[in-house]
């Protein structure tokens, strides 16, 4: 049992991450990766959320009804976004503000009703937090991995701080705009989910 | 679980369906051959004699969900509201202060409270009389009402006026807060902040690199609005009135530049001291344009 509790954490993370296998949240990771800091925090919330969403679900896996079950995970999914919207809104209004509407998009996020879906309604309770939080941090990685990437070319900068020195660009370095751009986001998954493949043979379709 | 599961004992096919078929598609064995699997979770509900399918008992089910969610919702809003009101209250402030150069302020409640003298409404003239409501922290409705706000701030014994303003960038609203000196034309500071711009493109019109570009700048030239916000590259440096865009953000840039062009139009009789020239001083009251009679509130 121990063993399928650790597998339940472990998997998502690499060998069935949810943005690389099962390209899910796709969309989000087009929205929030053009800084570390946003992605960082986005990737923190949804590994909240799909956690308390999961063990929430799980315990009441039994008695939902068959036929409104994908109501009831978005009614559960919607609740608890709004209920840590507030919380932030009122004791970390900080970071309510650098998230702004990507709070709301969280609910959007495929990840959490896939996991909904797919564990917390066959699973109990501490295996699908573990499943939570290990697909919450599978996808953290992701977009800490393209946010990197993207604000290191795009900008120059990380976290903010300018990182390539000044005499670059006096040498005639430039900040590359399309990485910016949501369109270059999606190829860094692309190129991401090739590498990731690449490593794992037992995915590759021919 | 609406269907029965049958799996072939001779080949394992599973079929999904209310009876096992005549015949396994895959291996021809006859009907016999089949066995139902029970499975563990359609099993569990049974055992404890309620039907989680029958429809009496989803629509109960439905409704006392959202009983439940409505409460707990209103229950999460109502016991809040007071800090959230307190904190947008509180960053609204440091947004005025932000414009005047007094930006991450650790006690913005008391900075707020020794720096603005008055929140003050211009009137038609372009005198001002001291603002009688509560804190206001929508300034877009405030203005659209026709309700302008003046803030008048003491920085360093030095007098200053702070005017909200409100506009749309590219993809949602920008706002921000212009600071002018005591002339009332060269800009003192500026902030401005964003609801959705572009991070790294648009968004950077909230960051000081761009802000720094405003102040020792002249806003009114000939009674009407001169400052103006240029694609990036494009402004005369010598230019009194021109100032940079942020580089690849035109639409952004050109939203400044019509929210500051809108709000400080609205404000030309404040700016040119249209009372002055209109003489209402002569008649007994020679201090208009001095102090507007703006009670101070310390």
């Amino acid at each position: 049992m121990a063993n399928k509790n650790s597998e339940a954490l472990k998997q998502p993370m690499w060998a069935n991450n949810p943005v690389l296998v099962q390209i899910l949240g796709i969309c989000s990771a087009l929205a929030v990766t053009a800084q570390l800091k946003p992605a960082i925090v986005m990737g923190l919330s949804v590994t909240v959320i799909v956690a308390m969403a999961n063990v929430i679900i799980s315990l009441l896996r039994n008695t939902i009804p068959n036929r409104i079950r994908i109501i009831i995970q978005l009614v559960v999914v919607a609740a608890l976004v709004t209920i840590v919207s507030e919380i932030l809104k009122a004791f970390a209004y900080d970071v309510s503000v650098q998230l702004s509407v990507y709070v709301g998009l969280i609910i959007t996020n495929c990840i959490l009703m896939g996991r909904l879906e797919a564990f917390a309604m066959q699973n109990g309770p501490w295996a699908s937090f573990l499943d939570g939080i290990g697909n919450g941090l599978g996808y953290a990685a992701i977009l800490i991995v393209v946010a990197f990437v993207r604000e290191l070319f795009g900008s120059g900068t990380l976290f903010g701080f300018q990182v390539i020195p000044q005499c670059f660009y006096e040498a005639g370095y430039l900040n590359n705009g399309l990485m910016i751009m949501p369109p270059m986001a999606l190829v860094l998954v692309g190129c991401v989910i090739w590498f990731h493949r690449a490593k794992n043979k037992d995915l590759q379709e021919n | 679980m609406a269907t029965k599961k049958f799996r072939c004992k001779v080949c394992g096919y599973v079929h999904e369906g209310d009876k096992a078929p005549e015949k396994c598609p895959m291996c021809q064995a006859p009907q016999s051959e089949f066995e139902e699997i029970v499975e563990e979770g359609a099993a569990a509900p049974a055992k404890k004699g309620l039907n989680t399918n029958s429809n009496v008992y989803t629509i109960l089910y439905a409704a006392v969900m959202v009983v439940i969610v409505a409460f707990l919702l209103v229950f999460v809003s109502q016991t809040l509201k007071e800090r959230q009101t307190a904190n947008v209250i509180n960053d609204t402030k440091q947004q005025i202060l932000s414009a005047l150069n007094l930006r991450d302020q650790a006690d913005v409640a008391a900075t707020y409270e020794k720096v603005i003298k008055a929140d003050a409404l211009m009137q038609p003239n372009g005198k001002l009389a001291e603002y009688e409501g509560e804190f206001n922290t929508s300034y877009k409705s405030e203005f659209d009402n026709g309700n302008f706000h003046v803030f008048v701030a003491d920085v360093d014994g030095e007098r200053k006026f702070v005017i909200p303003m409100n506009g749309l960038g590219l993809w949602g609203t920008i706002w921000g807060y212009i600071a002018l000196n005591e002339d009332r034309t060269t800009v003192y500071g500026v902030y401005f902040s964003h609801s959705s711009e572009t991070p790294g493109l648009g968004g950077e019109i909230a960051g000081t690199k761009f802000q720094d570009r405003f102040p020792g700048k002249s806003v009114v030239e000939n009674d009407e609005v001169a400052l103006k916000v240029v694609k990036y590259g494009k402004a005369d440096q010598s230019s009194q009135y021109e100032i940079d865009g942020v580089t690849g953000a035109t639409i952004t840039s050109t939203g400044v530049n019509t929210m500051i062009n809108k709000v400080l139009s609205a404000y030309i009789p404040f700016l040119t001291k249209q009372c002055c020239k209109e003489g209402a001083c002569e008649e007994g009251n020679e201090e208009c344009c001095e102090e507007h009679n703006v009670e101070s509130n310390d």
